[in-house]
């Protein structure tokens, strides 16, 4: 049997709508691709750039943004910061040769685990048909990458 | 002073385009001072020392290099391990040097696409035979040796350690005098230097802070291309949705760019602290974009956002166009034949 | 076989090396100039807005960023179908005398002037700015110091910046000037010209009056008959902002005289493997290799290209210098136009009267007070495509063109940069030079070497230029190595 490639996805999840949304999926038995791997945050408003960036840096081979719905924000309307965020990132990310498939926007309210759990493996699905992300690092003489890290301070956090 | 006395000066230029050269020049009187206090042991541009005469030095030879310039082939990175050994201080002097600059735009592309639009796909080169450039051709007289091109652009602590770093495309002439002093007071009156690794030759804050344009609540529903718009006199060049990258910018030029109606780019670099300097301003531009309510039906306010998002031309190019080189996404990822992957 | 290297050549902008490799009689088999360096500006724009252009190419050169900055403000006029009004042209120009004023005399005084004005085999210790300063004085220096002081400070109230300006916009400048600039403005181009007219006497005393410098401007090894490129007005008048591309052949007659936008029709460019530049030549003569004549498509763009490529200059004090300057060379009149003088020397004493009319033509625009017109910054409407602009930047004709999407977007660039044009004719300079010096049983000498540099120093040599020179030891090593590579004799000099 030949060997699949299994996506690597990180999820920046808010507390309030959609990490609940996971957590009612896990209670209900509603199985969802374990490719994901959960971050939760306080409010989708609170990801940063950097936080996507690191996780395409890090070996993921796709990055989900989960919050609650427009008008649902425990936070009143961040996340609509979020949204405006994660347009301008993925036209961004585009041009840095990273498709739009690979970075997704979803919105779950706590009752939507049945929703979610689609959403997430919709996107594996994706994912592995464009296959494993393959960033270029920076190389030097005779395509050496030993004492060139991608960025320091990345290499740094991960060892850690 | 005599001469063996002196303090050992030199400055080198990797891939680069001179005008760091031009702005120490620019620190115009003063220079008759710098040519007082220092011996100028190596200098391209202005004095005849070989890179023999450098190799030929004792290591530590050189009291301050000053190194401006990208990594972009094997002799930038085997002239920056040259002088890294020779040098007591080494400086990362300017943008290029510090985190890649305008040549680090390369990064977006390839190696590959660029040999082939300068050797090949130019309307204006014929170059029937294919010829593309070699690190080794045979011609009937000898063999003769140019550099290699490496795939990817670098700064210069991508390479080898460096002391300290003056950020700027170019730096600042009274930034630059500035640092010289302080050398100057370090060598010659013991005075304290810098903790090692510090940025010099800079501010601690934002650009913003060193504008005089009057700043307001940014509510930006769109951006205009500076041929959209004229400015209002005066008036924060952002606030008129005229992108400007000040806000994510360290400060220390001045912020001549904003004096004349054209918005920042970034060339000083990130401010302290920030490691990507395009993720930050990414950040910033999107937070001011006021289009949206949460009453929105989803669909409405995809379509609105798209379209006040699609306002800001070339994303990448413009929030990276100095520090591609340290981005936590320093290379594209480009295309070849079809499959996706780096191509070297 | 042995080879000598000379690497890396000095006092100029950039990096390149020079070859000699000579046959088992010691003569010189031949010369390589190579050029280790490349970037990919025509790649790596693609994508950007064509708008950045001008902030983005000021970085292909730090010395003369003005220049792009200038070729490319052009370039978006045509790309988006604007036409300038008279007073943003005036605007420009004049900023763009400010930066020859300095450009030039930054290379006189530093780069290529001390070779002449020390003489090319002086103490190397004294061959640079500082050896000029004891030479003529501390005053000079410091007038020297005080000129790129004064046009710098205009070009960063301007431009924005020193270096790297960023004011130019499609169809406009982004700052007008007021009544109070012009005025000082125009104590700055009474003092330019003044300093102009000064360095010029200077030449005279120092060069012109020294019959081995004559000699030396003469003699074969620094003389090619090429054809020479320039930019002129409808006069045929040298102008640096804008005009006509002229090209004469080397008896003088004119070739041809094309519009930017047509540049591609006359200007081709070839690959050799050992460098990685690119030689242009004209397309209509044929590349033939390393020669000169009219059977070959090498042309020249220098400041001694543009005079000889023109009628004339279109003021008063620096067209009096141009004729005396073809006159003393014993250039002939025929038709009422001299004929091309081919010593490639002369291309110092051409730049000095480039300088002037730098200085005069700043003081002209400057009289007019059209120049102070507040509206300079204009809406744009039309949809972009294609645009090519072309100025003289100081080393030669500068051409920027760009294609982009209906979003102004670039999706090709190409450029055709000032000292690129002449890398034919460098190599063949360095070529004549090093054969006419270096024969059997010469002793090569640090001197002799210089002498060989010098052949490039004349043509002010791109990717930035002149910049003070400090004085300090000015060691040359020099490796000679037989056929088998081993070191044969190790030549040094140290001060």
């Amino acid at each position: 049997m030949s060997e699949q490639f299994e996506p690597l996805i990180i999820g920046y999840t808010c507390n309030w709508c959609s990490y609940r949304a996971a957590d009612l999926a896990g209670t209900s038995r509603q199985k969802y691709a374990p490719n994901i791997r959960l971050i939760r945050l306080m409010c989708s408003g609170r990801f940063s750039p950097e936080f996507v960036l690191k996780a395409f840096a890090g070996g993921a081979d796709g990055v989900m943004i989960t919050g609650c719905h427009p008008g649902e924000c425990h936070y009143i309307e961040q996340n609509l910061k979020a949204m405006r965020r994660f347009t301008l990132l993925r036209s961004t990310l585009k041009q840095m040769g990273i498709e739009p498939e690979r970075f997704k926007l979803v919105w779950a309210s706590a009752a939507e685990g049945i929703h979610l759990a689609q959403e997430i493996d919709k996107m594996v699905e994706q994912v592995r048909a464009l296959g494993p992300l393959k960033l270029p690092v920076l190389a030097g003489v005779n395509g050496d990458t030993a004492a060139v890290p991608i960025h320091p301070a990345h290499v740094e956090e991960v060892e850690a | 002073m005599s001469k063996k006395a002196k303090p050992k000066l030199a400055m080198y230029w990797a891939a680069s385009c001179g005008g760091c050269e031009i702005a120490v020049l620019n620190i115009h009187e003063k220079l008759l001072v710098v040519d007082e206090i220092f011996d100028v042991v190596f200098w391209p541009v202005a004095v005849d020392f070989k890179y023999d005469d450098v190799r030929n030095f004792p290591d530590g030879h050189i009291d301050l290099c000053l190194f401006n310039g990208a990594i972009r082939s094997s002799e930038n990175e085997e002239i920056a391990q040259l002088l890294r050994q020779k040098s007591k201080v080494l400086v990362a002097f300017g943008s290029c040097a510090y985190e890649g600059c305008i040549p680090a735009l390369a990064n977006l592309t390839s190696k590959n696409a660029i040999f082939d639009t300068v050797f090949q796909g130019s309307l204006s080169t014929s170059n029937p035979e294919g010829v593309i450039p070699q690190t080794e051709t045979t011609v009937p007289e000898g063999e003769l040796h140019i550099p290699e091109f490496y795939p990817a652009v670098r700064s210069l602590d991508q390479v080898v350690n460096v002391d300290y770093t003056i950020p700027g495309c170019p730096p600042e002439p009274h930034q630059i005098w500035a640092v010289l002093e302080a050398v100057v007071a370090a060598l010659t009156q013991g005075a304290e230097l810098p903790p090692a690794g510090s940025v010099i030759g800079a501010g601690d804050l934002a650009v913003c802070d060193e504008c005089e344009l009057e700043q307001d609540e940014k509510q930006i529903e769109r951006f205009y291309r500076p041929y959209e718009v004229v400015p209002e006199a005066g008036k924060c060049l952002l606030d008129q949705g005229l992108v400007c990258l000040g806000a994510a910018t360290r400060s220390g030029c001045g912020a001549l760019c904003p004096q004349v109606g054209i918005g920042c780019r970034g060339c000083y670099g990130p401010m302290e602290g920030v490691e990507d300097q395009g993720a930050r301003i990414l950040s910033a531009l999107a937070s001011v974009i006021s289009v949206g309510e949460p009453s929105d039906s989803e669909a409405e306010l995809e379509k609105i956002l798209e379209e006040a998002i699609e306002t800001i031309a070339d994303p990448a190019g413009t929030f990276y166009r100095f520090s591609m080189a340290k981005a936590i996404l320093p290379r594209a990822i480009v295309s070849v034949n079809g499959s996706k992957g780096a191509d070297e | 076989m042995k080879r000598i290297s000379i690497d890396p050549i000095t006092r100029l902008e950039g990096h390149a090396k020079i070859e000699i490799l000579l046959d088992e009689g010691g003569n010189v088999d031949n010369t390589y100039f190579q050029v280790p360096e490349l970037r990919g500006f025509e790649q790596f724009c693609v994508g950007r807005p064509a708008e950045e252009m001008p902030r983005i190419t000021n970085r292909i050169c730090g010395v003369c960023p003005e220049a792009h900055h200038m070729a490319s403000t052009k370039t978006l006029d045509a790309l988006f179908g604007i036409e300038p009004t008279s007073a943003v042209k005036k605007i420009r120009e004049m900023f763009y005398c400010s930066f020859y004023v300095t450009d030039h005399t930054t290379h006189f005084y530093a780069l290529g002037g001390p070779d002449f004005v020390m003489g090319p085999e002086a103490p190397p210790a004294e061959r640079n700015i500082l050896g000029v300063i004891h030479k003529v004085g501390v005053e000079t220096g410091k007038q020297v110091i005080a000129c790129r002081q004064r046009n710098h400070h205009l070009i960063q109230v301007l431009g924005g910046r020193g270096v790297h300006p960023v004011a130019g916009i499609p169809g406009g400048w982004s700052r007008a000037i007021s009544e109070d600039e012009r005025k000082e403005f125009l104590e700055i181009a009474k003092q330019n010209v003044d300093f102009a007219t000064f360095s010029l006497k200077l030449f005279d005393e120092i060069v012109l009056s020294n019959s081995d410098y004559v000699d030396l401007i003469l003699s074969n090894a620094y003389t090619q008959q090429i054809y020479y490129m320039g930019t002129v007005d409808e006069n045929n008048l040298v102008n640096f902002y804008d005009g006509k591309i002229r090209v004469v052949d080397p008896d003088g007659d004119e070739f041809v005289k094309y519009e930017a936008k047509d540049y591609a029709e006359h200007i081709e460019e070839h690959v050799e493997p050992w460098t990685y530049l690119k030689f242009p030549y004209l397309k209509n003569v044929g590349w033939k290799g390393f020669v000169g004549g009219k059977d070959s498509g090498v042309y020249a763009a220098t400041p001694l290209s543009r005079l000889n490529a023109s009628k004339g200059m279109a003021t008063p004090l620096a067209q009096e210098y141009f004729e005396r300057m073809y006159t003393i060379l014993g250039s002939k009149k025929i038709n009422g136009t001299y004929q091309p003088i081919h010593h490639t020397l002369a291309a110092h004493w051409a730049r000095l009267i480039e300088l002037l009319y730098a200085a005069e033509r700043m003081q002209e625009l400057l009289e007019d007070e059209e120049i102070c017109d507040p509206n300079v910054r204009p809406i744009v409407q039309n949809t972009p495509t294609e645009g090519i602009g072309s100025v003289e930047a100081p080393r030669g004709t500068l051409t920027h063109h760009y294609r982009t999407d209906e979003k102004g977007i670039l999706t090709m660039v190409n450029l055709i940069v000032g000292t690129t044009n002449n890398y034919a004719p460098i190599s063949m300079s360095i070529n004549s030079a090093a054969r006419e010096l270096i024969k059997a049983g010469t002793v090569v000498t640090e001197g002799l070497l210089n002498k060989i540099e010098m052949a490039f120093r004349s043509y002010d040599p791109c990717f930035g230029c002149a910049t003070h020179s400090l004085p300090g030891q000015m060691p040359l090593k020099v490796y000679v190595r037989d056929h088998e590579g081993e070191l044969v004799d190790v030549l040094s000099q140290f001060c």
